[in-house]
């Protein structure tokens, strides 16, 4: 088959027209598939070729040298390539008991977080959806507020408000109670992941509320549901994905996070992100600290698998 | 002695019958706007009334009252002898087919249609026969495990109306149940939903605004505007007899004449009209005070069309010039204009081809309209 630059222009046609015409004809017919290139190129380019470079460290040793770890192709005598992976660093992983139980650790934080801002954000989402239109606007716009202030700065906030010398002690001391500690606690934090994570949760489940159809809540009443029932058996189903979604947008980034377990839970807490930030900074250890990254994307790529499934038996269904 | 008269098929001229839905001075008011203003109703058991009523004209919050989905400002709802006021929606004795059929997405035809019996807590056995008997009424059997997305809009209007009916509800709400089929289809629902009703006696309440709907469904019709209603009757009566112009303009076409009483006889009444110049002879009494300015609302297909004089030519004949005709097959529509200008229509059926010996009526051809002294209404209002 000949292109139809051939098959229209004849050959002896200056090379730019020929060009210019393919290139047109290619943007006509193809350009469903030239829109979905742009944004693949672009995640190729940004998130998959940093991942591979850590990936590469990860299967290093460590060195004293600039970068601190060890090439992984090496050129010995003429044109024999050498190629060093180090698989001991994830198996140094798995034996140390320390990374194990912080990745344990990790996790059972960020899940009882996300449970914590699933009760919380799902009236919240709830309230907003059913309130009046300029309530709505206020009320949306009151939960994407702190966005607009630095995240470190109201973690900072949370520091003094929950400090032995803070708001919070200081009023109990008021009251005439023995103060309590809260800083450097679990916590503080669960308050300081729950705090920063809520709107997260929240503006999915908004998202998905406001499309639900709220006739079917009166179906359901009127053929016999009581409010709680016609809550389990429609509102939830409903809302599921919406649940999911704000879920996992809670879960993911609240497992490797660094800031709230470092500033709130001070050494108490032991969380990944702290462990991954002490091996790069404080040992200087390259490949071990990409091995802890590499291993949470792991952990954390499994429940983006999982909702991904999820998702497309919901579409396949629609 | 005479025989009892038989009200089986009109149970609202039975004196001694007791209503089955009570409405009584019922108001809504959502803030300053009042949709609905204190209404009184009576429906008697196996009726299929219908609201009718152009929207906002509070004809569905009427109908979310009986539901349970409003509650009334003031005024009381009684169905079967117990007062809703305080009933929540779960707890009525009505189930209602929404307009836009509100079938929950996420379950099968089959669920939709047991979930009414499940919340009752009705034993498994029993909900698989009683779905599977309502399933096979409206004959849908074969789709049982299809979701609702699958369905065509025919189909889904069936889904809503066997899962409304399933729990054997005491009144059936139906909020413009054929609004969203297309003509064909709604035309063959109408006469199911009619044979359905017959079968179950349910009473059925149905809101529409298509008042072709409301008169080949339903016993009685309630013409409601703005919050009330403007009368109250069979669709003959209502057709027949309205009682004011708006209710003769809103169902059916009508040319309405103003005139005045010159003469109220005990059998018959003479109204003077000077637009058009006649008189129209009634031939029933009337409790008007001779004088009094009323209108004449005259049918389109009771006035005869001719192109010779009728009559005295004056009383209950007018003469005018064809404007318009409109050949619609079965029928004709004829605009004629009478003397002072306006347009008077007229449907005359087409019971024989037109011949050479007799031409038919032409365009701008002079012509004498007439009707029967039984065929002109005088309305006050």
């Amino acid at each position: 088959m000949s292109t139809p630059a051939e098959a229209l222009l004849p050959s002896e046609a200056p090379f730019w027209k020929r060009a210019l015409y393919w290139i047109t004809h290619l943007l006509q017919t193809q350009w469903r598939r030239l829109v979905l290139y742009v944004p693949f190129a672009w995640l190729l380019f940004f998130f998959l070729a940093p991942f591979f470079f850590v990936l590469k460290i990860s299967l290093a040793e460590t060195t004293i040298a600039s970068p601190p770890y060890t090439p992984m192709i090496e050129w010995i005598d003429e044109g024999v390539m050498h190629v060093r992976l180090v698989i001991d660093n994830f198996a140094y992983l798995w034996e140390d008991d320390l990374y194990v139980n912080t990745y344990l650790n990790s996790i059972k934080i960020s899940s009882i977080s996300t449970i914590l801002c699933l009760l919380i954000g799902y009236p919240i989402a709830y309230a907003i959806v059913r309130s009046n239109h300029t309530t709505k606007h206020i009320l949306l716009m009151l939960i994407i507020l702190p966005f607009w202030t630095s995240f470190l700065l109201r973690v900072y906030a949370w520091m003094g408000i929950l400090a032995d010398q803070g708001l919070i002690n200081d009023f109990i001391k008021w009251l005439g109670f023995e103060p309590i500690r809260l800083l450097y606690t679990h916590t503080a934090v669960y308050i300081g992941i729950v705090y920063t994570y809520v709107p997260f949760m929240i503006l999915p489940l908004y998202a998905n509320m406001e499309k639900l159809d709220w006739e079917l809540l009166e179906a359901a009443a009127d053929l016999g549901a009581k409010p709680m029932t016609t809550f389990l058996t429609v509102t939830l189903p409903m809302t599921a994905p919406g649940i999911l979604a704000g879920s996992l947008l809670v879960f993911i980034p609240a497992t490797g996070e660094y800031v709230i377990p470092d500033l709130l839970g001070g050494g108490n807490v032991l969380m990944i992100g702290r462990v991954l930030y002490n091996e790069f900074n404080a040992n200087i250890d390259w490949p071990v600290a990409s091995a802890v990254a590499i291993a949470l994307l792991l952990v954390l790529v499994l429940p983006m698998m999982l909702y991904q499934h999820v998702q497309g038996k919901e579409t396949e269904g629609k | 002695m005479a025989a009892a008269p038989d009200y089986t098929d009109r149970p609202w001229m039975d004196p001694d019958a007791e209503p089955f839905i009570k409405v009584q001075s019922v108001s809504k008011h959502f803030g300053d706007f009042t949709a609905v203003d204190s209404v009184d109703l009576e429906i008697f058991k196996g009726e299929l009334f219908c609201l009718l009523g152009a929207s906002g004209c509070g004809k569905s919050t009427l109908l979310r009252m009986l539901a349970g989905f409003e509650t009334p400002s003031s005024g009381s709802i009684v169905i079967d002898g117990q007062n809703m006021n305080d009933v929540p929606p779960y707890e009525r004795p009505v189930n209602m087919m929404f307009q836009s059929y509100a079938l929950f997405p996420h379950m099968t035809v089959e669920k939709n249609v047991a979930y009414g019996l499940r919340r009752d807590g009705v034993a498994g056995d029993e909900i698989r026969q009683r779905v599977e008997d309502m399933l096979s009424m409206v004959e849908l059997s074969q789709f049982a495990r299809r979701k609702p997305h699958q369905l065509s809009g025919g189909q889904k209007q069936r889904v809503a109306l066997a899962r409304s009916l399933i729990k054997q509800p005491k009144v059936l709400l139906l909020d413009e149940p054929l609004g969203a089929l297309d003509k064909r289809l709604r035309d063959q629902t109408q006469y199911e939903l009619m044979n359905i009703q017959e079968r179950l006696g349910v009473t059925f309440v149905v809101v529409t605004h298509d008042q072709e709907e409301a008169m080949t469904l339903s016993t009685r019709i309630a013409i409601m505007d703005a919050g009330r209603f403007m009368q109250i009757g069979t669709p003959t009566e209502i057709y027949e007899f309205p009682n004011s112009r708006v209710v003769a303009n809103f169902i059916g076409n009508a040319n309405m004449f103003a005139g005045r009483i010159i003469e109220n006889g005990p059998d018959h009444v003479i109204v003077e009209s000077k637009q058009p110049d006649c008189e129209f002879y009634i031939d029933h009494g009337m409790s008007i005070p001779e004088g009094t300015k009323v209108w004449v609302a005259l049918r389109p297909e009771k006035v005869h069309i001719s192109k010779e004089p009728a009559g005295d030519g004056k009383t209950n004949t007018i003469k005018g010039m064809v404007h318009d005709i409109g050949y619609l097959g079965g029928s004709s529509t004829y605009r004629v204009q009478i003397g002072g200008g306006e347009l008077v229509e007229i449907t005359s059926p087409n019971q024989q081809r037109p011949k050479e010996a007799k031409p038919p009526i032409d365009w701008d051809e002079e012509v004498y309209l007439s009707w029967e002294p039984s065929s002109s209404v005088v309305l006050t209002k």
